[in-house]
């Protein structure tokens, strides 16, 4: 699971859960692969991304590396900053590890990089 | 280079033509190409003559159309071959000067729809365009100019008439993307699951999602992720989710009827690396639809998908019928939640609810919609108040069922505790079961009638050749 797929992910759905985000990330294995850079996509994700929450996650999965904690401006033109948020958008891999509710605690595992986002019949 | 209208054929493989006007249409607005409809196209001509103001607008669209065969530059079209060489003849020279000069290789191709022409029969036709100015050698295989002549007998192949309803003359212009077709064939797929999707309706339905390069593309029921290869191809970023855990890892029972179990590394990851697809791949998740977890404010380019119909894949979602229900505790770890049915009606509505959330504005979901081809009406399609429908092709499956390719563009945000107009979304599975077990018992009692009529008939005859 990238960290992408993370940021959009909340367990409000759940009972009892009001806003269920960020999820916290556990994680066992990490691995990080190569995508083109893309900067038009990168700078198009960007405004939908909570960033706090991205840097949140990738320090928690130790790829935090130097990106910037706040948003830059014209981040469009910064090449740089692009590859910075790239990496960690799109190359950090959670492979297995677990992803728990910040609210109740519970946790959704992840293997083979497939976050199992299913409840049980009695949550829903 | 050249900016006025200009004629052109615009020729079509004769496969899924009900989605053809949809998917130009499509393509067309997502390119903002301006064109001229000469003729009011129909489903039933494999050919529409239109103009165009560029070349490059000709290119442009058959380079990303699955209907497409290929496209000519109209130099003449007429009743029959005298009419046609009438009308080249009037021709001023400039029009086609340019393409027969010298240095310019050339051939001339003849091409017929609905009946066979002896490799004769072309070679006289060939030599009737002789009087035309050519100035280059010939070259067969790679020529600069390649100029068709083409043939139209109509539909019905087999009683084809004497002579052609009309014929064309003009200049390849460009072929159509088809050649995809084969290059994403499902038989050399890595993953394929029961319901994946040919990649010829997987393309069409990424032209109808007007999928452009950095899109980020959403399939909420994305099984072996075929819709997300089409996507992936044209551009798009994709993530995918489905219910099936087993289908998700891989570990569903293999479809392909030599596999006795499936490969360790076969994945939606793995189809996407087959085609060297793998930088548009963002993730899967194990996910039901009916509860969400995506941020509110996610907004997706687009949404292709093909939900279960409950026919061959089960319309599911995680619940129990008994009520105060709970797992115990020493259960949890390996507990795999039970299902209930996920009503027909009920998924399209949420399906439209979440698209009408999610996409961004002008953003399309693109999804299938089986019906009962006698209790088709348009009042029967889901719909939303923040959705519009801008087409609906239908894909005939059998005498009585057909599916509709459904393809909505979000035109508002929508109100939060909006009515999103009545229910009248017809079960689909339900009926689809009724029916086929009447006819089954219709048949069974049809031919026990035979049978019983022809016991009778035969001890009649015994008894004549007894007496």
């Amino acid at each position: 699971m990238k960290l992408i797929t993370h940021n959009m992910l909340t367990s409000k759905c759940m009972k009892g859960v009001t806003v269920g985000y960020p999820l916290k990330i556990q994680a066992v294995d990490v691995k990080t692969s190569e995508v083109d850079f893309n900067p038009e996509f990168i700078s198009r994700l960007i405004p939908k991304v909570d960033w706090n929450v991205l840097c949140e996650a990738a320090e928690s999965v130790g790829f935090l590396d130097d990106l910037p904690r706040e948003l830059i401006e014209n981040y469009e033109n910064d090449v740089d900053f692009l590859k910075k948020a790239h990496r960690v958008l799109l190359e950090v891999d959670i492979i297995n590890g677990e992803l728990v509710c910040p609210e109740t605690g519970r946790k959704f595992p992840i293997n083979n990089g497939i976050p199992n986002m299913l409840l049980n019949e009695d949550e829903v | 280079m050249n900016s006025t209208w200009k004629r052109y054929l615009v020729y079509f493989a004769q496969e899924h033509v009900n989605f053809r006007f949809a998917e130009i249409e499509s393509l067309l607005s997502v390119f903002h190409i301006p064109v001229r409809f000469l003729e009011k196209p129909t489903d039933l001509q494999p050919y529409w003559i239109v103009e165009f103001n560029k070349e490059e607008d000709v290119k442009l669209l058959a380079s990303r159309s699955l209907s497409i065969r290929y496209c000519l530059e109209l130099w003449g079209h007429a009743k029959s071959m005298e009419d046609l060489h009438r009308d080249i003849k009037t021709l001023p020279t400039a029009f086609f000067e340019d393409h027969l000069q010298p240095n310019r290789t050339f051939k001339i191709a003849v091409q017929s729809f609905c009946k066979h022409l002896t490799q004769a029969d072309k070679v006289t036709k060939i030599q009737t365009f002789s009087y035309l100015p050519f100035k280059g050698q010939v070259n067969l295989n790679n020529p600069d100019t390649h100029l068709l002549y083409l043939e139209y007998y109509g539909t019905d192949s087999n009683d084809p008439p004497e002579e052609p309803y009309c014929v064309f003359f003009g200049r390849w212009i460009s072929a159509g993307f088809r050649q995809l077709i084969r290059e994403l064939s499902l038989k050399t797929r890595k993953f394929i699951g029961n319901t994946s999707m040919d990649p010829q309706l997987s393309l069409l339905m990424a032209n109808q999602a007007q999928v452009k390069p950095g899109d980020f593309v959403l399939d909420p029921f994305v099984g072996s992720g075929s819709l997300l290869v089409a996507a992936a191809y044209f551009g798009g970023y994709v993530i995918g989710s489905d219910i099936d855990y087993l289908m998700l890892h891989g570990k569903s029972r293999p479809s392909r009827i030599k596999q006795k179990k499936r490969d360790e590394n076969e994945s939606i990851k793995a189809n996407m690396e087959q085609y060297g697809l793998q930088d548009k791949y963002v993730d899967v998740l194990v996910n039901d639809f009916s509860t969400q977890f995506f941020r509110d404010d996610t907004r997706f380019d687009s949404i292709i998908t093909d939900p279960p119909y409950g026919i061959r894949e089960a319309t599911e979602k995680v619940g129990i019928h008994k009520d105060n229900y709970t797992i115990e505790e020493r259960h949890l770890p390996t507990h795999i939640p039970a299902k209930v049915e996920y009503q027909f009606s009920k998924l399209y509505q949420d399906l439209l609810a979440f698209s009408a959330k999610h996409l961004k504005i002008r953003g399309r979901l693109v999804c299938w919609f089986p019906v009962f081809r006698e209790d088709y009406s348009d009042e029967g399609l889901p719909s939303h108040l923040s959705m519009k429908l801008v087409a609906n092709s239908e894909q005939v499956l059998s005498k009585y069922t057909s599916r509709r390719l459904l393809t909505f563009e979000k035109i508002e945000e929508p109100i939060d505790g909006q009515c999103n107009g009545i229910n009248t979304i017809a079960d689909f599975r339900n009926k689809y079961y009724r029916t086929r077990n009447e006819t089954r018992r219709e048949r069974r009692t049809k031919e026990a009638g035979i049978r019983e009529q022809n016991r009778l008939e035969a001890l009649q005859r015994n008894k004549n050749v007894v007496n």
